[in-house]
């Protein structure tokens, strides 16, 4: 079964306590940092902290995506060719393009033949930070097999952008419903970009909720305590669930009496809100909130 | 704080490190280790541990361990540990040796 994203936890590479800590914060994902969390003086610190982590700590309850330097930096080439080697589950690409996710690729095949492992058995999740990266993200996510999703990194991408972050969001719509729509079309995850402020609730459950109904299947978090908050909002409602049961409940009424297209309330019932119906219903099992 | 010295053995071919490196920190859980050449050719180790009592010897083996398995001889190790587990201990041992050599 395809591995749940809801929740992808930034947690500093270099720090010792918060990698012993990650696999049991809840999220359904760590993302072990070796770019942004760490200084330019300890990226060799880092590197063998979070190897060694890898190979020592019981992670097997979450996903372990390591987030490498840029390729294009000194340190991006010994983070793939090191952390591959202990075979984490997905590497995180920063300041994705279509030629970096490439090289990746390249890199991690030869490091999986050398290594014995499966080649592609480790994934790629491109970083779209770039405005490059963003109006191509098609083809970044095209450019490997390995591509299991995308995930949105807002701060960077205004920056780049040369426009002001707001806690309202409004500068990023335009990216989220592109990264949401590709993401849908070549059915991979689309992550959104954390919220930055970890003492507003309120505003990180509006921020998720947004995201959400623009069509991001998770967030990132960089705080344990926005964990629970982001589930709940990419959890199914108890309305929601009941309705999608409801519709295939119909839908199998409907097959039994040959009808292709039935209705429901007084609603046309098509293929996709039936689709939509599988899909909250597929949620709402894994999740344990009804049963299989 | 104790120090012990270890003699070198002749089957091996070492490696010396060649100016003094640190790594780590005194953060809880991390341990911060301090390396140096010295002329005996020994490994010499000077430990602190705020869990000296429970794992002081677990500590000096993890070290030990990981300073023979680098073949490194001729080294001085400070080592102020503050409650690391072993995977914290071998890298950070590992960094400062190979930010030394």
């Amino acid at each position: 079964m395809q591995k749940l994203r809801r929740t992808m936890l930034f947690m500093p590479g270099n720090n010792p306590g918060m990698l012993q800590d990650a696999a049991i914060l809840g999220a359904d994902a760590i993302i072990l940092d070796l770019e942004d969390a760490v200084s330019l003086t300890e990226k060799d610190s880092a590197r063998i902290l979070v190897r060694d982590a890898i190979k020592y700590i019981d992670y097997s309850q979450v996903e372990v995506v390591v987030r490498v330097n840029p390729l294009d930096t000194e340190f991006g080439p010994q983070d793939v060719d090191v952390i591959a080697r202990v075979k984490p589950d997905t590497l995180l690409v920063p300041k994705a393009d279509v030629e970096e996710i490439k090289l990746v690729d390249i890199m991690l095949a030869k490091i999986e033949e050398e290594e014995g492992y499966l080649v592609g058995s480790i994934k790629i999740i491109a970083l779209i930070e770039t405005a490059l990266g963003l109006e191509t993200v098609y083809e970044v996510i095209k450019a490997s097999q390995r591509m299991v999703g995308v995930l949105l990194g807002g701060e960077d991408l205004t920056a780049d952008l040369g426009i002001t972050r707001t806690k309202e969001g409004e500068e990023i719509f335009y990216a989220r419903n592109k990264v949401a729509t590709v993401c849908r079309a070549l059915r991979v995850d689309a992550i959104d970009t954390p919220f930055t402020d970890t003492n507003d609730y309120e505003g990180l459950t509006k921020d998720t909720a947004r995201a959400k109904s623009l069509g991001l299947t998770g967030k990132s978090a960089i705080n344990p305590r926005q964990i629970e908050i982001i589930h709940a909002v990419f959890a199914p409602t108890e309305v929601e669930l009941k309705q999608a049961l409801r519709v295939l409940a119909a839908m199998e009424e409907a097959e039994k009496e040959g009808k292709g297209v039935f209705s429901l309330d007084g609603k046309m019932i098509d293929a996709p809100v039936i689709n939509r119906a599988r899909t909250t219903v597929e949620l709402g099992q894994r999740l344990g909130l009804i049963e299989r | 704080m104790f120090l012990i010295i270890v003699e070198k053995s002749n089957e091996v071919i070492y490696i010396k490190i060649t100016k003094i490196a640190k790594a780590g920190t005194l953060e809880s859980n991390d341990i911060l280790i301090m390396v140096m050449p010295n002329d005996s050719g020994n490994i010499e180790l000077e430990l602190e541990s705020i869990v000296m009592q429970q794992f002081g010897d677990v500590i000096e083996q993890v070290i030990l361990h990981k300073v023979k398995e680098m073949g490194i001889e001729g080294i001085t190790i400070k080592a102020q540990d503050k409650g690391a587990l072993d995977y914290t201990i071998g890298a950070r041992v590992e960094t400062a040796i190979k930010r030394a050599i």
